[in-house]
C-alpha cells in the first residue's frame, strides 16, 4: 500500500528522522484547533496517494486565520488525478539551506535494494540529475555504504554524520517494515548542517501486510474495495461507465485497453483470480451491480479448465436474483461455449466469438 | 547453467522416446493441489510423490505416496522437479526444503508471496544452482510432453516457438492464439506477475535462446519494473537474430495502482508501458496493441528473415 505523506512521517519520527511539527486533520473544526497548536504561518498540505499535489495546488502557504479559513476547504474538497483529499496536514514553515534528494528501493530487474541520492532534491526524481546509485542488497546499509554515497553527492564534512544517521535509520525502516519505496524527497539541509525530511513516500508490500498490523490503520479501502479483497478479487476503481472483469490481470489489463483503444471509458479493473467459477462471477456481478454510473457490463473470461457453461448459469442467476439489471457483454472462451450461447439467449447477456465484438456492443450500448 | 530443456525432457531412451521425468507435488492434499495434481497425471506428467507435513506414509488417488518432507521424497524418488501449491505464508519455508533437498527445478504456484520471503529463495537457489519458476506463475510446460503448472492444455501445441510471459490467463489466450495459427511451442515459461521474480524474463531468454530448432520468441509482458526493457537491450547486445515479438498489458491502466498483480504498477515512468515499447522499437522488436496480433506480427517477422 502506499502511505500518505503524514503516516509516511509517523514512521519517520517513529525510527528517529526528524520531520518539522505537523498535525493532521480530516475536518475544519479540527483543523482550527491544529492551526492554533502550530501557529501561523504554516503550510497546508493535501493528503492524496499521488504524485505531482505542488503543481495542482495541494500544497498552499498559509499565514492567517482569514487565509485559513479559504485554503483548508479548498484542500479538503480538491481531487488530484481523480484522487480525492484523504486528509489535511498542517505543517510548520522550516528554514533550510539545501535540498537533496534520499531513497531506498526495490530494484526488481537486479533483484535488490537500491539507494538513490542526489545533492539536487524538491523535483520529481525522473527530472534529477547526477544520481548516485548504489545496490545494497537485502537493504541493510553499513556506515561504511552511507559515507560513501554522502561523499559522492558532495555533501560537506558537517553534513556526512547527519546523512549517515538518517540514511541508516531509512534502511531500518525500509527492511523491518517490508517496503518497496521510502523516500525522503527533499530531505533538508539545516543551517547548522542537521537535516530534516520535508516530504515522505513509503510504499509497502500488500503481501506481507499479515504480519505488519501495526500498519493496518493505514490501509485505506473503500467499501467495495474491502468487499472484492474479502471475495480473493483484485478491484481498481475508475471513473468511467463500462464495467470490466475478467479473470487474471494480464487479461483484464489487455480489456481495458482494448475498450479504451475503442472509445469506450472503463468504470472498473475487476480481476476475479485465474480461475473463474460459477461463484465468483456471481460475486463479480454483485459487487458490480453496488457501483455507481456503470451502464455496461464487459466480461472476459479465459475458461480453459472452467467449463463456459458454469459462467453462463451465474449470469442466469444474476439476472433471476435481480443483482443485476445492466446489459452484460461477454466473451467466454473455453469449452462449451455454443452450449452456453443456447443457454443466455433470451437474457440480458450477449455473447461474442470474439472480445473485439463485445467491445464494440459494449460501447454501443453506452453511447445509444 | 542448470539446462531447462534436459531437466524437463530427461535423455531419450533407444526408442527414441523421452523417459518421463519424476516429479513431486508439495501441497498434494489441499484442494487446488489435488486437482491440478490430477490434471497434470491427465497430461502424462510423472508424478511420483507428494509432501504434506502430517500425511506422510497416505497415498494420493491411492496411488502417489504422500511424504513428510521433499528430502524423504527426494530420497525415495530421485525426482528433481518439484510444483508447490501451498498458502503464500508458507512458502518460504516450504521452497527451503526443497531447495535443501536438492530439487533442481521449483514451480511455486502460490500468489501474495511477499517479495521480502521470494529475495531469500532466490539467494539460496543462486547458491544450489537451482531454478525457482515464480512464485505466481502458472508454470511451466512443453506441449505434448510435459506439463507443471495449472494451465490448461487445451490452447498449447507442440512447436518451435518459445514463449515466456508475466501473466497467466494472457498466456493461454496467446498461445491459443499461435496453436491456431501454426505456432506451436517447443516451451511456455510463465515468470509470474511478482516484483521479484525466480526467473526474471532475461533468464527465460537465456533458458530458451540456444534451443537447437527455434524459430521464435514470444514476450508477453506488461506494466511494472523494467524486465521488457532490460531483456530488450539484452537482445539488443547479443544481436540475437531469431524473430522476437512482444505484446505489453496496462497501456491504458491508472499510474501509481496495482492492476491485480502485485508487480504491475506504475511509479513515475518506472514500469510504464511507453517505456517498454520505445525499448522493444529500439531493439527491433514490434509489440502488438491486441492479442490476436500477435502470431501476425511473429508471420511477418518470419517472412523478412
Amino acid at each position: 500500500m502506499r502511505l500518505l505523506e503524514y503516516q509516511a512521517k509517523e514512521l519517520f519520527k517513529e525510527y528517529g528522522i526528524r520531520v518539522p511539527d505537523s498535525i493532521a486533520s480530516k475536518d475544519i473544526e479540527s483543523g482550527r484547533k491544529d492551526a492554533e497548536k502550530i501557529g501561523y504561518p504554516f503550510v497546508i498540505k493535501a493528503q492524496v496517494p499521488v504524485g505531482g499535489r505542488g503543481k495542482a495546488g495541494g500544497i498552499q502557504k498559509c499565514h492567517n486565520e482569514d487565509e485559513f479559513e479559504l485554503k483548508y476547504p479548498q484542500v479538503l474538497n480538491m481531487s488530484i488525478k481523480g484522487e480525492k483529499t484523504r486528509a489535511v496536514l498542517l505543517e510548520k514553515m522550516s528554514e533550510y539551506e539545501k535540498e537533496i534528494y534520499l531513497s531506498l528501493f526495490l530494484n526488481r530487474s537486479k533483484r535488490c535494494y537500491t539507494i538513490i541520492s542526489s545533492a539536487e532534491g524538491g523535483v520529481e526524481i525522473e527530472s534529477v540529475k547526477d544520481q548516485v546509485i548504489r545496490e545494497v542488497g537485502s537493504g541493510d546499509v553499513t556506515k561504511k555504504v552511507a559515507e560513501e554515497v554522502a561523499k559522492e553527492i558532495g555533501l560537506d564534512e558537517n553534513s556526512i554524520p547527519h546523512f549517515v544517521d538518517i540514511l541508516q535509520k531509512l534502511s531500518k525502516l525500509t527492511v523491518e517494515k517490508e517496503a518497496e519505496l521510502t523516500e525522503i524527497n527533499p530531505l533538508v539541509i539545516l543551517k547548522d548542517g542537521s537535516m530534516m525530511a520535508l516530504d515522505g513516500k513509503i510504499m509497502t508490500d500488500d503481501n506481507s501486510n499479515f504480519r505488519h498490523k501495526e500498519l493496518a490503520e493505514y490501509h485505506e479501502q473503500t467499501e467495495l474495495e474491502k468487499k472484492a479483497e474479502e471475495s480473493g478479487f483484485s478491484l481498481v476503481e475508475l471513473d468511467g461507465n463500462i464495467a470490466v472483469i475478467g479473470n487474471g490481470a494480464g487479461l483484464v489489463m489487455s480489456t481495458l485497453d482494448m475498450l479504451t483503444d475503442n472509445g469506450g471509458k472503463a468504470a472498473c479493473f475487476l480481476d476475479v483470480g485465474g480461475t473463474a467459477t460459477e461463484e465468483s462471477v456471481y460475486e463479480a456481478l454483485t459487487l458490480i451491480s453496488k457501483m455507481k454510473n456503470v451502464k455496461a457490463v464487459l466480461v472476459n473470461l479465459y475458461g480453459g479448465i472452467v467449463k463456459t457453461t458454469i459462467v453462463a448459469s451465474a449470469f442466469l442467476k444474476a439476472y433471476d436474483d435481480k443483482i443485476i439489471i445492466l446489459p452484460v457483454f461477454a466473451r467466454l472462451m473455453g469449452s462449451e461455449s455454443e452450449k452456453s450461447k443456447e443457454m443466455l439467449k433470451d437474457s440480458e447477456t450477449k455473447l461474442s466469438p470474439s472480445i473485439e465484438e463485445a467491445i464494440n456492443k459494449a460501447v454501443m450500448e453506452v453511447n445509444k | 547453467m542448470t539446462d531447462i530443456f534436459e531437466l524437463l525432457k530427461g535423455k531419450q531412451n533407444s526408442e527414441g522416446d523421452f523417459q518421463k521425468q519424476p516429479v513431486i507435488v508439495q501441497g498434494i492434499t489441499g484442494k487446488f493441489g489435488m486437482r491440478h495434481t490430477k490434471l497434470m497425471m491427465e497430461y502424462g506428467t510423472n508424478i511420483v510423490a507428494g509432501v504434506t507435513p502430517g500425511k506422510g506414509g497416505q497415498k494420493f488417488e491411492d496411488a502417489v505416496p504422500i511424504y513428510e518432507t521433499v528430502k524423504e521424497a527426494v530420497d525415495k524418488t530421485g525426482a528433481k522437479i518439484s510444483i508447490m501449491f501451498v498458502p503464500a505464508k508458507f512458502f518460504l519455508g516450504a521452497a527451503k526444503d526443497a531447495l535443501e533437498a536438492g530439487i533442481k527445478l521449483l514451480v511455486a504456484i502460490p500468489e501474495h508471496v511477499p517479495v521480502q520471503d521470494t529475495m531469500k529463495i532466490v539467494e539460496i537457489a543462486k547458491q544450489k544452482g537451482a531454478i525457482v519458476i515464480g512464485p505466481n506463475t502458472p508454470g511451466v510446460m512443453i506441449p505434448g510432453l510435459i506439463k507443471i503448472g495449472i494451465m490448461p492444455a487445451s490452447p498449447f501445441k507442440f512447436g518451435n516457438t518459445a514463449v515466456l510471459s508475466k501473466s497467466g490467463t494472457l498466456l493461454y489466450e496467446i498461445g491459443n492464439n499461435l496453436s491456431s495459427s501454426g505456432f506451436g511451442q517447443c516451451i511456455t515459461i510463465g515468470i509470474g506477475g511478482d516484483p521479484i521474480n525466480g526467473t526474471r524474463l532475461v533468464d527465460a531468454f537465456d533458458m530458451v535462446k540456444d534451443y537447437p530448432n527455434l524459430d521464435g520468441i514470444v514476450v508477453v509482458g506488461e506494466i511494472g519494473g523494467d524486465a521488457e526493457e532490460v531483456l530488450a537491450q539484452k537482445i539488443i547486445d547479443e544481436n540475437f537474430e531469431k524473430p522476437v515479438v512482444a505484446y505489453i498489458a496496462g497501456r491504458k491502466a491508472p499510474k501509481e495502482k496495482r492492476m491485480g498483480h502485485a508487480g504491475a504498477i506504475v511509479m513515475g515512468n518506472y514500469g510504464s508501458a511507453e517505456s517498454k515499447i520505445t525499448m522493444f522499437s529500439k531493439a527491433n522488436i514490434p509489440v502488438a496493441k491486441k492479442p490476436v496480433e500477435v502470431p501476425i506480427l511473429l508471420a511477418g517477422k518470419m517472412e523478412k528473415k
